[in-house]
């Protein structure tokens, strides 16, 4: 199967060939993250631009990484470090960076569907390393890789997702993208924070997070953020942490092979216990390697590489 | 100069309906009735078909005939909800252009909304409006003032020296006022000067950064919506103030189910409450913002099907009197941007007739309906003296219902194209807009 997508912009519109194709490059990609040289020529002499909008560090590293192990020139531009500060739009700003002839921008925005935009306006690919509340396509697939690679499959698994599903990216991405691979998702949170019409997407939501968890194949916890408060989404991070947290008693209760999953960055002892993150049932290290072998497989489909990586 | 519109369906409602002809003498009406035959020597032209410049020779020595059999001849149709930019930002609309929108689209007079910069919060900047509208000479339009100096919602605007310079109505359009003792006290202020406050309906605290409909959507897309409850809260509220003070009250861009259930009830206890919506409300859904369509974002948002449905039975039972287009250019500068950054608003002059008569076609309400809400009711509300009567100036649309096209917005004659009904098929639209007596648009 040949890869023909220009761009990467959600789960939505991946198909399920597609996702297995990303999927299994990634496998084979993951091999040269632990060689001695880490590093391949098959992207020597394209030009990949990381255009974060909004502060992250592990998903621009990791992509700055996948990229030069690919050895793929890659550099990085931040809101701040860009016209925008000089008030040109980002529009302008893109064209600008269109004329320089990348062949792929990744975006990170903190408005949704800003690389929807972009992929519109410019011939280069766009990857979106997430956007708002809308989309975080290389977390769903870096968290479908990691599951598939624990359990060998994604079909038939349980998924609970527990947290402030509003407001987040990545659960909306891995409930499109859980969904769409056969597996059931089902998510617990506070209802101030669970958003209208999410059951479209085909995540089934639970009122109680003991029932949401109680048979899950995986858990995986999201980040509950303190201003959230002031919007009045939760009461207190410590009625947070009992009435939504994972605690280890949970753990204790949950399924004896469970997996517990968390896209980061952690707040201990809020969203989840220390001895959880720490604990034998944790992949969320899992999850940050794999990152690495999505998004260099990602840079290498979208470019429309046809050898196996792996073999240079 | 005589100018004779022939054999058209003169529709104006509670006063004319039949085919009929209108005989113009000096911009003003002079007789309507069947089998009018002109008084001048010799017909310059015929067919539909007036040239401007009217006046050229002597008085009565010309005869102008319009025949318009087969087509609506209407009282001048209004648009009591527009925005022009001027003065403030000019490069989206002047008030030249939006007036030459205006006449293009079948309308002979607009209210202009006040959030101009500077606001249009006293006379001297009503004064410049007017001027500029002289200047423009197309249609008529009516300043609305604020209700608020700067639209802050902090006290009253100088209402008796607004109305004498020309306002005709007051509103913070595009802010609701919060306080609600400033809401009282405006709609009493205003009824001691005969005038009407429009109130755009937003309870900010519910809208809290939100940028579409709330609902299934939204959360699809990762926007941030709006409930329903944001408008409606205070739809309720200000029916409540109007019913306590008994001022004339008119709720702006209706959008939601409850809004229009709550007018309704209102109407039907006597409280003195009008409401207007806009062609976007009636036409479209929150779908038409998939793929982060900023030609569809606007304030209040697109909302869903049952919403749209109600709006249509409000429009059908009378408890929306108006249609208005909330007409909002803005520039790629504002809409090709982040869909959170986007501005809100479209513009709805070109499309408006066009939009409205499918109401027609769709038999959801009559031609004589459609009537009144774009020409008698926003009259009414305004307080002016229109219609085609004996003595009164010739303001007169044509509307040819059979036409068929497909909108162009590169040919609109508004500075912006800021539309999402661009490439849409019409059937139906206005094709001659006389104002006191000249013709501003032909096609």
């Amino acid at each position: 199967m040949r890869f023909t997508k220009k761009d990467i912009l959600d789960m939505e519109s991946l198909s399920v060939d597609e996702i297995n194709l990303i999927l299994n490059t990634a496998n084979r990609m993951k091999e040269i993250s632990i060689r001695p040289i880490k590093k391949v020529p098959t992207l020597r002499g394209k030009t990949v631009v990381l255009f974060f909008h909004e502060p992250s560090t592990r998903t621009r590293i990791s992509f700055d990484i996948a990229a030069k192990r690919l050895s793929a020139d890659s550099l990085s531009i931040s809101a701040n470090s860009s016209s925008i500060v000089k008030g040109e739009t980002l529009a302008d700003t893109v064209r600008n960076l269109e004329a320089m002839n990348p062949d792929i921008i990744v975006l990170r925005h903190s408005f949704a569907g800003t690389p929807h935009l972009l992929a519109r306006l410019v011939k280069s690919s766009i990857i979106n390393a997430g956007d708002g509340m809308h989309a975080h396509p290389t977390q769903a697939l870096l968290d479908l890789m990691t599951v598939r690679e624990k359990k060998g499959k994604i079909s038939g698994l349980r998924i609970a997702i527990i947290g402030d599903i509003s407001h987040s990216r990545v659960a909306r991405s891995n409930i499109t993208g859980f969904t769409k691979m056969g597996a059931e998702v089902v998510i617990a949170g506070p209802l101030t924070m669970i958003p209208k019409g999410i059951e479209s997407l085909g995540a089934s939501v639970r009122y109680n997070v003991d029932e949401a968890i109680c048979d899950a194949d995986v858990i995986m916890m999201l980040r509950i953020q303190k201003e959230r408060q002031k919007s009045f989404l939760f009461s207190t991070e410590r009625e947070y942490s009992k009435v939504y947290g994972l605690t280890q008693e949970r753990v204790e209760n949950a399924r004896s092979d469970v997996l517990i999953m968390h896209p980061g960055p952690v707040n201990r002892g809020v969203e989840i216990a220390c001895e959880v993150v720490d604990g034998p049932y944790s992949i969320i290290l899992d999850q940050v390697t794999n990152g690495v072998a999505v998004r260099m497989a990602l840079l290498y489909l979208i470019s429309g590489g046809t050898r196996n990586a792996d073999t240079d | 100069m005589l100018i004779l519109i022939k054999g058209g369906r003169v529709i104006d409602p509670g006063n004319l309906d039949g085919i009929m002809d209108i005989l113009i003498e000096d911009g003003k009406i002079k007789e309507q009735g069947s089998g009018i035959r002109g008084q001048g020597s010799g017909v310059e032209k015929q067919g539909l078909g007036v040239s401007q410049g009217l006046g050229i020779g002597g008085q009565n020595s010309k005869l102008k005939i319009i025949d318009a059999s087969g087509k609506f001849v209407v009282p001048g149709l209004i648009d009591m909800h527009v925005h022009f930019r001027e003065p403030g930002h000019e490069y989206k609309e002047t008030i030249k252009t939006g007036c030459l929108s205006a006449a293009f689209g079948g309308f002979t007079a607009v209210c202009t909304m006040p959030n101009t910069n500077p606001v249009t919060d006293n006379a001297q900047v009503a004064e410049y409006i007017l001027k500029k509208a002289r200047l423009a000479n197309t249609v008529r339009v009516y300043p609305v003032a604020a209700i608020s100096p700067g639209l802050k919602g902090k006290g009253l605007c100088e209402y008796g020296e607004l109305k004498e310079a020309g306002v005709i109505a007051f509103s913070d359009d595009g802010n609701p006022v919060v306080d609600s003792q400033l809401m009282r006290r405006a709609l009493e202020y205003a009824k001691g000067f005969g005038l009407p406050i429009i109130s755009h309906c937003e309870q900010l605290d519910l809208v809290a950064g939100g940028v579409m409909n709330e609902g299934a959507l939204a959360t699809r897309m990762g926007l941030a919506g709006i409930p329903n409850a944001a408008e409606s809260i205070m739809v309720m509220r200000d029916i409540a103030l109007c019913e306590l003070t008994g001022a004339s009250l008119h709720i702006a861009h209706v959008s939601t189910a409850e809004s229009v259930r709550a007018i309704r009830d209102a109407k039907k206890r006597g409280i003195p409450v009008t409401a207007e919506t806009a062609p976007h409300y009636f036409s479209l859904t929150e779908k038409a913002v998939e793929e982060y369509n900023t030609n569809a974002k606007m304030n209040p948002p697109l909302r869903s099907e049952h919403d749209r449905k109600a709006v249509l039975e409000g429009l059908s039972d009378g408890t929306i009197d108006v249609v208005a287009t909330d007409h909002a250019p803005h520039s790629s500068i504002e809409k090709e941007v982040e869909f959170d950054r986007a501005a809100n608003g479209i513009i709805g002059l070109e499309t408006s007739v066009s939009l409205s008569l499918k109401l027609v076609q769709n038999s959801i309400i009559s031609i004589v309906d459609l009537v009144e809400k774009m020409s008698t009711n926003p009259a009414k509300i305004l307080g002016l003296d229109h219609g085609i009567k004996k003595g009164k100036p010739a303001d007169i649309t044509i509307i040819d219902p059979d036409i068929t096209y497909k909108v162009d917005a590169a040919g609109f004659q508004s500075l912006s194209r800021n539309t999402p009904f661009d490439g849409w098929d019409m059937k139906g639209k206005a094709i001659l807009t006389m104002v006191g007596g000249n013709v501003v648009f032909e096609r």
